[in-house]
């Protein structure tokens, strides 16, 4: 089973361990006398970060991303399955020693917009949570904070500012600063790109990757955009309706993506060459809503490989080469 | 500033003559979230107006009494006599049994000034009571205003705890709080005053002068469910903003977490609905003292002064003397007009979006 | 002095500084403004219009649309924003011409002055024109088209897919009902049943298969892919000669992307029809369009062929722009990136846009606005790079370079 897959790897070198992650909403909150109906937006998923390396979370919308990343800080309460974080069971602690732990994983959010309190000058959003941990002392509070920002690119002057003065790009910089401050270990990038231009994407990503290797961060870098996921991650998850489909070294799953949903995915992905037009694998229709998903393999409804046993069970996820794991009836012998 | 800051000035003063792209950097007036509001508030003709229309009904009714006290040395209940010319009321002199002369004058025939026209004296004449109509509508600003401010501010406060709970623990908490409040909000509220003024006019151990404020109690009582459905409808936005997601995963208490981040984001929503509130009190009170349940007699209050012309009474009063009414109705308008403005120019200037 | 420095206007890099504007300022601008637009509103609403008034001839008959130096402003109360700032580019017949740029750079609001939907009365079309090839045979200038006649041709000759399929459609109709509407609308003698015959068989066209039951759903049933086909079935309905996709697959998954994008592909050869593409994805525009042009802050700095743009581009902004895409050829340890903001679309300078995120950013750029520079009939730049002044610089420089590489 998928436990035993993962207990091999357990290791302190983790600095993250999920194991068979569900959360499940119910549908309606006063059913009576029927079964509780529920979306299962995060049924079943494991996986490891190790320290120091950056894992991409891939897949579209709705496929409970967003949610993993919620779920991993307690943000959302987890149905069943573990969190390890730093050797610490996240699921059992209580809720004070949570927040003292808060700083140790911090998370930087997809709309620069609706991520700073607009009412909070610059100094006070970066550094609030700072002096609330007392993460230095009062004396190199301010000399602290502005050091942090010069490292994420903000100037000085921005200290006293207010966010409704900058731009996407500024505020996804302070957003980042922000969670910077605390001193993470652990930090969940939850798409901070898709709401910013193409030239300004790249320079975000140039920041995260300088911090990366200055202070050496380990990343959970969720987004729906391959290529950028190709360049930041060095292990890739791909999720498809809140189950993790295949996941392994990004060589591997770029280079042999194993199951036909990532195979999709990376053919789908607009290339920025004319004249590598057409020869694309285009998924018939659309994304099975959660509440009903496929019986068996969630993905048949769209896979072009789809055979009678999919219908009937779940494939599991298992591994092939080394720390490639794919879930899918293609490979499996049984 | 900071010694970061005063850096920057020295080399913009430097290079200050050349005009180029470099020509960035700073000044450091911080424009904070307030000052905006307040430049756009200010920028809106209306609610000029309106900020006029309140400033002068404040300064008449609270400064004027002061004035009308210092100068002319009487009060809203200060009844004005003619007192007739000595000479023709005169008697004749008057023999007493001890064989003394006095002299004496028929007080008895001194008549009250009532319905007098406009004069110096009596700016706007005088009521069928002999009241001075100019200072009475000075009093009468004062109790309208300190009572609605009290009702809206004890209103919110109400409003804001309750919502608040609901908004922010949900489950049975909201289900509770919002029972409540529909609840109140399908009870008939004038019906209700009429009957509960009568019964606290019958407790005699009442005093009549606190009547108006029981029956603003009850107001309050009624009106705290409109705060608490913005609140709760606020909290349950705002609490979906990722930035109360990042002040949880900062690790942020909750009780910081509610008044530095929520609360002052919910603030805008009501102090709008709180000033387009306070014009509705004003009207209440008015219908309640047109009524004769509110301010009790001496006492002045506009709804009371324009009682003075109820048709049910005789048309006279409201065909010949229009001094006594229309000044009272006026300014009711002014201030409700007023807050009105207020409230609709803080609402574009909060949200600019909802312009047009 | 350093008091006094603290209150003067400057510019701050990444700062909205419309915001330091003083009351009285704005007020003399919202003046002003209102006289400007008045003015504009004054010549738009005139009654009695004659035909000869916005008749004029195309430049190349095979040209569907002609953009010839529109200007379209918009006066706001912090100031003037040139949102396009003198455009001139052509849409043949049958192609698909991708307009690609960041946020803000004036793409969308050049094609809303094709549809004249800019909003009004702050939006103004100040000067240029835009024409267009009618279905009869007729040469149109849209800028001067008064508004009934525009109702001839919006939504029927010119059609538009919008970004976002979720707001798009009218929450309370039938799908049905929405599509029924625009056919009745511009087809002359259309019945109802002539319009649901039309509307099932454009569904049918952009691969919905079971259109009849789709006919029949509210919007909020389908998922965002099948409203935004129903958004291009409904498009399609009046066969338009051109259909404005205005990011188009933003807001859609990536293998819904490639549905669409196959989807308009195969639709615009089926109606004859040419595309004008907007999108901020070079991806997007590499895989479909015939030509490109790009757009930065209001202005075009390049145009091309999409071969040209895409192998030999020449304006440093889209030289960047593609290496800063991560996946591309270039495997470097560290991605390139543009630096800097996206200026400020108010008091623009009257120098080069670019020039203070750019690179190869020399003295003649920040003096005057580059030309537009010929590489081939289709290919041109606007750069000093490769004229003049500008030119002679970079040809000491590359000197120098070599003769220090010599030394060495």
């Amino acid at each position: 089973m998928a436990i035993e897959l993962m207990n091999q790897n357990t290791s302190t070198e983790n600095i993250l361990e999920v194991h068979n992650l569900k959360k499940y909403y119910p549908l309606s909150k006063f059913s009576i006398g029927k079964r509780k109906a529920y979306v299962k937006a995060v049924d079943d998923v494991s996986f490891n970060i190790r320290k120091g390396t950056t894992m991409g979370l891939v897949g579209e919308s709705g496929c409970g991303k967003t949610t993993v990343g919620r779920t991993i800080l307690r943000l959302h309460d987890v149905t069943s399955g573990k969190v390890i974080f730093n050797g610490m069971d996240l699921s059992k602690v209580s809720s004070g020693q949570l927040r003292k732990m808060r700083p140790q994983m911090q998370m930087i959010f997809q709309d620069p917009y609706s991520s700073l309190s607009p009412r909070l000058p610059i100094g006070e959003i970066i550094g609030e949570a700072v002096k609330e941990h007392k993460i230095v002392p009062k004396s190199k509070y301010r000399s602290y904070i502005l050091k942090v920002m010069q490292d994420c690119g903000l100037q000085p002057q921005y200290f006293y500012r207010y966010p409704h003065e900058f731009s996407g790009g500024q505020r996804q910089r302070i957003s980042i600063a922000r969670a910077v401050a605390l001193k993470p270990k652990f930090i969940i990038c939850d798409e901070p790109l898709s709401a910013l231009d193409v030239s300004i994407q790249a320079q975000i990503i140039n920041l995260m990757k300088d911090l990366q290797e200055q202070y050496g961060y380990t990343y959970l870098f969720i987004s729906h955009d391959l290529s950028v996921v190709e360049y930041l991650s060095d292990t890739i998850g791909v999720m498809y309706l809140g189950s993790m489909v295949e996941i392994g070294k990004k060589k591997k799953i770029f280079s042999n993506p194993m199951h036909p949903y990532t195979k999709a995915l990376l053919s789908a992905v607009p290339k920025s060459n004319p004249d590598e037009k057409m020869n694309r694998i285009i998924l018939e229709g659309d994304i099975p809503s959660p509440i009903k998903p496929p019986s068996g393999c969630k993905f048949r409804t769209r896979c072009q490989y789809a055979m009678p046993v999919c219908a009937e069970k779940a494939p599991i996820l298992k591994e092939y080469e080394d720390g490639h794991k794919t879930a899918c009836h293609l490979y499996s012998q049984d | 500033m900071t010694i970061e800051n005063e850096k920057v000035v020295n080399q913009n003063g430097k290079d200050n003559n050349n005009v180029s792209v470099q020509e960035l950097e700073e000044r450091f007036r911080v424009i904070s979230p307030a000052r905006m509001v307040a430049k756009r508030f200010f920028k809106s003709k209306l609610s000029i107006v309106g900020l006029v229309m309140i400033v002068f009904v404040f300064l008449f009714s609270f400064i004027g009494p002061l004035i009308i006290d210092a100068t002319w040395g009487y009060g809203e209940i200060e009844v004005f006599r003619i007192s007739r010319n000595a000479a023709m009321i005169t008697t004749a002199d008057f023999r007493a049994p001890d064989g003394k002369v006095y002299n004496y004058y028929d007080k008895s025939q001194t008549t009250i000034l009532f319905k007098a026209p406009l004069s110096s004296d009596h700016w706007l004449g005088t009521d069928t009571s002999g009241f001075d109509i100019f200072t009475r509508l000075m009093y009468g600003g004062r109790i309208s205003l300190m009572i609605s401010f009290i009702v809206i501010f004890l209103e919110t406060f109400i409003g804001v705890i309750l919502g608040g709970l609901a908004g922010y623990f949900g489950k049975w908490v909201d289900q509770l709080v919002m029972r409540i409040v529909d609840i109140f909000a399908c009870l008939p509220g004038l019906p209700i005053l009429l009957v509960l003024s009568a019964a606290i006019s019958s407790i005699e151990s009442i005093p009549a002068e606190h009547r108006i404020y029981y029956l603003m109690a009850f107001i309050t009582l009624m009106g705290w469910t409109g705060v608490a459905r913005i609140v709760r409808g606020q909290i349950l936005m705002l609490r979906e903003q990722e930035y109360m997601l990042a002040a949880e995963t900062t690790g942020i208490k909750a009780i910081k977490r509610i008044f530095k981040h929520l609360v002052p984001n919910a603030m805008p929503q009501l102090i709008v609905s709180a000033t387009l509130g306070l014009g509705g009190v004003i009207l209440y009170e008015s219908t309640l003292s047109y009524l004769g349940l509110g301010v009790p007699f001496p006492r002045a209050a506009w709804g009371s002064m324009i009682a003075l012309a109820d048709p049910s009474k005789g048309q006279e009063i409201l065909a010949n003397y229009p001094n006594m009414w229309i000044p009272a109705g006026i300014l009711i308008v002014v201030t409700v007009l007023g807050f009105s403005f207020i409230g609709d120019g803080l609402r574009d200037a909060f949200d600019p979006r909802m312009k047009r | 002095m350093g008091l006094f420095d603290r209150f003067k206007t400057k510019k701050i890099e990444g700062v909205d500084d419309t915001m330091y504007l003083t009351l009285r300022e704005e007020r003399r601008i919202t003046k002003e403004n209102t006289k400007i637009i008045k003015e504009f509103e004054r010549q738009k609403n005139r009654k009695h219009v004659t035909e000869a008034e916005y008749l004029t001839q195309m430049r190349d008959p095979s040209n569907v649309v002609e953009f010839d130096n529109l200007h379209t402003y918009f006066f706001t109360e912090v100031g003037t924003v040139k949102a396009v700032n003198g455009v001139s580019f052509d849409i043949p017949q049958g192609k698909i011409v991708g307009v690609v740029g960041e946020s803000g750079c004036g793409k969308s609001v050049t094609s809303l002055s094709l549809m004249q939907l800019v909003q009004a009365p702050q939006g103004q079309i100040a000067d240029g024109s835009i024409r267009y090839q009618a279905g009869n045979g007729k040469c149109y200038d849209i800028t001067k088209m008064p508004k009934d006649q525009m109702l001839k041709i919006r939504g029927k000759e010119i059609a538009m897919i919008f970004q976002e399929p979720m707001t798009s459609l009218n929450p309370v109709f039938r799908i049905g009902e929405q599509m029924d509407e625009v056919v009745l609308l511009h087809v002359e003698g259309a019945t109802a049943e002539s319009a649901k015959a039309r509307s099932i068989e454009m569904l049918n066209l952009v691969g919905i298969a079971d259109e009849e039951k789709i006919y029949k759903n509210y919007p909020h049933e389908l998922s965002g892919g099948m409203r935004q086909r129903v958004m291009i079935a409904m498009a399609l309905a009046c066969d338009p000669r051109l259909i404005i996709a205005d990011e188009p697959t933003t807001a859609l998954d990536v293998t819904i992307q490639a549905q669409i994008l196959e989807l308009l592909r195969n639709v615009k050869d089926k109606i004859n029809g040419s595309i004008m593409l907007i999108t901020h994805d070079l991806g997007v525009i590499a895989e479909m369009a015939d030509n490109v042009v790009v757009m930065y802050a209001g202005r075009i700095i390049e145009q091309g062929t999409v071969h040209e743009i895409f192998k030999e581009p020449k304006h440093p902004y889209t030289i960047g722009l593609m290496k800063s895409k991560p996946g591309g050829k270039l495997k470097e340890d560290r991605l390139y990136s543009i630096k800097g903001q996206v200026p400020n679309p108010i008091n623009m300078p009257d120098f080069c846009y670019f020039c203070n995120r750019c690179d190869h950013a020399m003295n003649i750029c920040s003096k005057e606005y580059p030309n537009m520079v010929k590489f081939s009939p289709d290919h041109l730049t606007a750069c000093h790079l490769y004229y003049g002044e500008g030119l002679q610089e970079q040809n000491q420089k590359r000197m120098q370079n070599n003769q220090s590489e010599g030394k060495e």
